[in-house]
């Protein structure tokens, strides 16, 4: 096996290959459900989520209801996406030149060890022991944060939820929104605790709040010279980058240091300009539920005279190319990240992200990270939902998640008491007399309540065995048809 | 092997067994140039959008840019100005100290009350308007610091939608696209302006 497996892996070179344990964030310490259950226990989480999921799923409903054409952009979206995939290695070489001639420098980086190795060494090379950074999916999946510090160099976030995250001493429960899982009153206690000079009078008025915010980080936006991003969209034709914010703190991460570093899952990149004209109309209405988001910076490797002199551009795999080997399970790397997926889950809404244990929670997590790592590595999550669909018809570029999910549970382990039970079921099934037989024993479990025996206990314990009615439908059709 | 050798070769490894199927998009996302740039009903769709994000929109005849300025300038109380060396002479305003941006430090343009640019477009759908670094609008710091922007805007740069806008702009230049002021939604979901770009946006939108 070549890097689909979990312990024991081995690699070949210029085999596809997942992401590398014991580094980054995409598995969790414990199971799904058992992570579930204590988040379950949790009332103020529980109201938490429910009050932020219930807001963004109805200003995301009223403001794609503005666009006549919603259902063809979807599939414009996918379309573009799949046809993305299908030409991946020419586009990212595309990409590389054209960032290059634009005065740009581009790296790729195998793993998550390979993407911090880079970026820790390109900072050092600035002598800087200080950078910020625009929220970015990507550098969370590596653990960047955690090579950095390893290193010397301070990681300051500068998104408004992020720094509520690493304030906190938190982990991010949600791709859009990693602060969720706090309310108001939470986020004013953070900030009172871990935010140096803060004014002991702070309210927990939201705008209140994002005024302490702005005075905070002020500073470091002014004298920090390296600055560390994601990016949304990688335009291949052009080499245009594309961040896409609210805040305004990517715009000062991308316009005022000297050096920026992007780092990029190699999925995003797209291959026209005109592309960008299908998901900046998809990507803010699937995500904050606005018309388009305050702030959305394009830049081409470096401006004269504007803007960081020293551009880079980190290109990742860890774990993609194994993604992309897999038919059904590729289409996860058409995902922009626009979080839509979960807030319109019933799990996630109940559980919130940290019990998918990986920085990527939700339905989309579900589907991604077991690809991303190995299925063996992520094995409980394919069962993190109730298959019911809402997520499919939410994604703004119509990732068949259902699916993908009923294929990842094919591929985990499964146990050898369920697998001989199918054996027999399937016996039992192809033997009429020992079916009626097997049906007639199902009526006398009536008289044993609604739970199963051990073994088989595990399966009752979060629901109750159906009853069995008083008579079957062969026994029925026999009545009825000898009496017309 | 390199990096980008074995990045390639795992790729192209991942696709020899059966490359993706590319689905026909369907049906073209609509036209939405059936107002021609600078039609009154996409005016008054950008007035309005802009709006509704919580910019303030002044609606002046041509010659009347400098006095709208003017009055934004005063009405705020800024009394120090940036503006790009291109910006039109006629639209600088004359009763507080304006600052030429010749690289101006950042942290001299922090201390700044407000900045005055123009646009490269304006999209009427999204209520967005476009900088893209054009000598009439200047480096991207210099309408970033500033807390009160003020952006004049043109009939003819107001297109329908986001493709008719990439289709006027160029790459080469770096982008700013603003919708409304500053704004975050990290608190329970709910949007609240004001964060670290500017926290007011005027756009003075002329009628030709």
């Amino acid at each position: 096996m070549s890097g689909r497996g979990g312990a024991g892996r081995t690699t070949f070179l210029g085999m596809p290959a997942t992401a590398p344990p014991g580094v980054g964030n995409l598995r969790g310490t414990e199971p799904f459900p058992a992570a579930a259950r204590r988040a379950l226990g949790d009332a103020q989480l529980r109201r938490n989520l429910r009050h932020a999921t219930g807001t963004i799923r109805a200003k995301s409903a009223a403001v794609i209801d503005e666009v006549p054409d919603w259902p063809q952009l979807r599939a414009a979206g996918r379309a573009i996406k799949a046809d993305t995939m299908a030409r991946l290695p020419e586009l990212l070489e595309q990409l590389e030149a054209a960032v290059t001639a634009a005065g740009g420098t581009v790296h790729w980086a195998t793993d998550a060890v390979e993407a911090n190795r880079i970026v820790t060494e390109l900072v050092q090379a600035t002598g800087a022991d200080r950078v910020m950074k625009v929220k970015s999916m990507a550098t969370q999946e590596i653990g960047l944060n955690e090579a950095l510090e390893a290193a010397g160099i301070e990681p300051v976030e500068t998104d408004l939820a992020e720094l509520i995250v690493q304030l906190g001493d938190d982990r991010p429960s949600h791709i859009l929104v990693p602060a969720i899982h706090r309310n108001r009153a939470e986020i004013r206690e953070i900030f009172l605790r871990a935010m140096p000079g803060v004014d002991p009078a702070l309210t927990d008025e939201p705008a209140v709040l994002a005024a302490a915010a702005r005075r905070h980080l002020r500073e470091t936006f002014l004298a920090t010279r390296v600055a560390v991003s994601g990016a949304n969209f990688a335009v291949a034709e052009t080499g245009t980058l594309a961040v896409v914010e609210s805040e305004g703190n990517g715009r000062m991460c991308l316009t005022l240091p000297e050096t920026l570093i992007t780092v990029m899952g190699i999925e995003k990149v797209i291959p026209r300009w005109a592309d960008l004209g299908v998901f900046l109309q998809l990507l803010p209405r699937a995500s904050t539920g606005e018309r388009m988001n305050p702030y959305t910076s394009l830049w081409t490797g470096v401006t004269p005279g504007d803007g960081p002199q020293q551009v880079h551009l980190v290109l990742l795999d860890n774990g993609r190319s194994a993604v992309l080997a897999d038919e059904v399970g590729r289409q996860a790397l058409h995902c922009i990240r626009c979080s839509a997926c979960l807030n319109v889950c019933p799990v996630y809404e109940r559980t919130g992200g940290h019990a998918y244990g990986s920085v990527y929670p939700g339905p989309i997590g579900a589907v991604l990270s077991p690809q991303l790592t190995g299925v063996a590595d992520n094995a409980s999550l394919p069962y993190a939902s109730s298959l019911c669909g809402a997520c499919y018809d939410a994604c703004p570029v119509m990732i068949d998640i259902p699916s993908i999910l009923v294929h990842l549970r094919a591929q985990a382990p499964h146990p050898r008491t369920e697998a001989a039970a199918m054996a027999a079921a399937a016996y039992t099934m192809d033997h009429p007399a020992l079916y009626a037989a097997a049906q007639r024993a199902a009526g006398l479990g009536r008289l044993a309540g609604r739970a199963l025996p051990p073994p088989l206990n595990g399966w009752t314990a979060s629901r109750d065995m159906p009853a069995a009615p008083p008579q079957t439908f062969r026994q029925w059709w026999a009545e009825h048809r000898s009496g017309s | 092997m390199t990096g980008r050798e074995v990045v390639l070769a795992r790729l192209r490894a991942a696709l020899a067994g059966a490359p993706p199927a590319v689905p026909e998009p369907g049906p073209a996302p609509r036209d939405r140039g059936d107002r021609p740039p600078g039609h009154p009903d996409l005016l008054d769709r950008l007035a309005g959008r802009l709006t509704d994000y919580r910019a303030e929109v002044h609606r002046v005849a041509g010659a009347g840019v400098a006095e709208a300025v003017a009055g934004i300038l005063a009405a705020a109380g800024a009394r120090t100005v940036v503006v790009p060396a291109g910006l039109p002479a006629q639209w600088r305003p004359g009763a507080v100290e304006v600052l030429v941006d010749d690289g101006l430090p950042a942290t001299r343009l922090a201390r700044l009350d407000a900045v005055v640019t123009a646009a490269a477009v304006a999209v009427a759908e999204t209520g967005t308007i476009i900088l893209d670094a054009g000598a009439d609008q200047g480096r991207r710091a210099i309408s970033l610091l500033p807390d009160l922007h003020v952006c004049v805007v043109h009939p003819e740069q107001v297109v329908a939608g986001v493709p008719e806008a990439l289709a006027r702009l160029t790459p080469d230049r770096p982008l700013t696209w603003i919708s409304g002021p500053s704004a975050t939604s990290d608190i329970e979901l709910n949007r609240v302006e004001g964060v670290h770009g500017p926290r007011r946006l005027h756009v003075v939108l002329t009628d030709g």
